[in-house]
């Protein structure tokens, strides 16, 4: 068996990333997973959150927003509706980000408005994961 | 006969609409190449989803708890045709094909006693279509602030559809935009969105797990399918648009060129005409001395 996998990050418009990796580490909707060569073929759709790529020059790590995650035993691809650098993920875009998600929060009611108020509190621990705070909430 | 003056200045007023419609193609140009790639980046994303999508489908295809957007509502009554042209004139025949292609459906459905609404994406459309189909315009989206189409807009697109949807306002949904096949050809096509088409000769892929289950991922997917698709036909549109664009000013300024030439010609012609009747003046007042 391999001991490493390709990944594909990809975002409705462009590829972000494809390279060969020796584990990822997915927010799957029912929660965390990480992938390894060799793993059952899965398809999960995700939450808001951080993937965690370890390649052999370190690890990448990437902000993720809705969309899906196919995996096979050799390859891994992300499709994720938005997708950015972690080091890209600054202050100013984490507080824009919370801001349409609590927007969309308060403007659901029943089980819509349950659903957004996970997805503002997946984003919301995302932020966390990586040393972000809102500065309101 | 015009006057030598009135030749000049036509002559002048072409040449500097060849200048124009020349900046024009180039510019179109330009754009067509970035436009171009913003078609290709998309299409890994694009082509990912549909297979994801279509296997999915096919093996929840038939069961009772298939989602809305893929089963339909078991109705066909009520037909939304989203008609995507440009926000801008001067691209031959662009915006009239789509439009042109758009009415024909909808008279189609008309005849079959069928509802048709129509949402438009770009002004041009709107305009032709305002004259005869008016009472059926639900929706505009007005793009012309938009300098580069994002996904963002589609999504917009997709929300607007999506609620109609959920509101019951319609059962099919057809999106009309026009395929970039090269920079002499676009080829206006209609694409049915939801419900989602499934292909027949798509197979349920048992190959993989689901979590969580099929049905949730086929819900949770189908709204981004469709988001995709728009997005998608925005781009080819876009590529579509600018190609468009370049060769009709490319012929317009080869119009413009052809007709400086014969102008020209006309101009020197009535010029030694002039000065042949000056000439034949002096010599026979000469020898009437």
């Amino acid at each position: 068996m391999a001991d490493t996998m390709q990944f594909d990050l990809v975002s409705p418009e462009k590829m972000l990333a494809s390279v060969p990796v020796t584990a990822v580490q997915i927010p799957g909707t029912d929660g965390d997973l990480t992938a390894m060569p060799g793993h059952v073929p899965f398809i999960t759709t995700l939450r808001p959150g951080v993937v965690i790529a370890s390649t052999d020059k370190g690890e990448m790590r990437y902000v993720v927003t809705g969309g899906f995650a196919e995996v096979s035993a050799e390859r891994i691809s992300l499709l994720a509706e938005r997708s950015l650098l972690a080091e890209e993920f600054t202050q100013p875009r984490f507080d824009e980000m919370l801001e349409e998600a609590r927007v969309q929060r308060d403007s659901a009611k029943g089980p819509a408005h349950d659903a957004n108020a996970k997805h503002f509190a997946d984003i919301m621990e995302a932020g966390r994961q990586l040393g972000l705070q809102a500065s309101k909430v | 006969m015009p006057s030598l003056k009135d030749l000049k200045n036509r002559i002048n007023s072409v040449k500097s609409t060849r200048k124009i419609t020349k900046a024009m193609q180039m510019v179109a140009a330009a754009k067509l190449r970035r436009a171009q790639e913003a078609a290709e980046n998309a299409r890994p994303y694009a082509q990912r989803m549909e297979a994801v999508v279509n296997g999915l489908a096919a093996s929840v295809k038939g069961s009772d708890s298939a989602p809305l957007l893929l089963s339909g509502t078991g109705k066909d009554d009520v037909h939304l045709l989203v008609v995507m042209t440009a926000e801008r004139g001067l691209c031959g025949g662009f915006n009239s094909s789509i439009v042109k292609l758009a009415r024909q459906h909808a008279a189609t459905l008309a005849s079959k006693g069928k509802t048709v609404k129509i949402i438009t994406v770009g002004k041009k459309g709107r305009e032709q279509l305002k004259r005869d189909l008016g009472e059926h315009l639900v929706a505009h989206v007005d793009l012309s602030e938009v300098r580069r189409v994002g996904y963002q807009n589609a999504r917009e697109i997709t929300q607007d559809v999506l609620k109609r949807f959920d509101a019951g306002e319609f059962d099919v949904a057809t999106i009309f935009y026009a395929r970039f096949q090269s920079v002499i050809a676009q080829v206006p096509t209609a694409q049915q969105i939801i419900p989602a088409p499934v292909p027949e000769d798509a197979e349920a892929t048992m190959l993989y797990d689901y979590e969580p289950t099929e049905e949730a991922i086929l819900e949770d997917l189908l709204p981004r399918s469709v988001a995709t698709q728009i997005f998608a036909a925005l781009l080819e549109n876009a590529a579509s648009e600018q190609g468009a664009r370049m060769s009709a000013m490319d012929s317009a300024t080869r119009n413009a060129g052809d007709m400086i030439d014969r102008l020209t010609i006309e101009y020197n012609r009535s010029r030694q005409a002039a000065i042949t009747k000056e000439l034949i003046e002096i010599i026979s007042g000469a020898e009437a001395l």
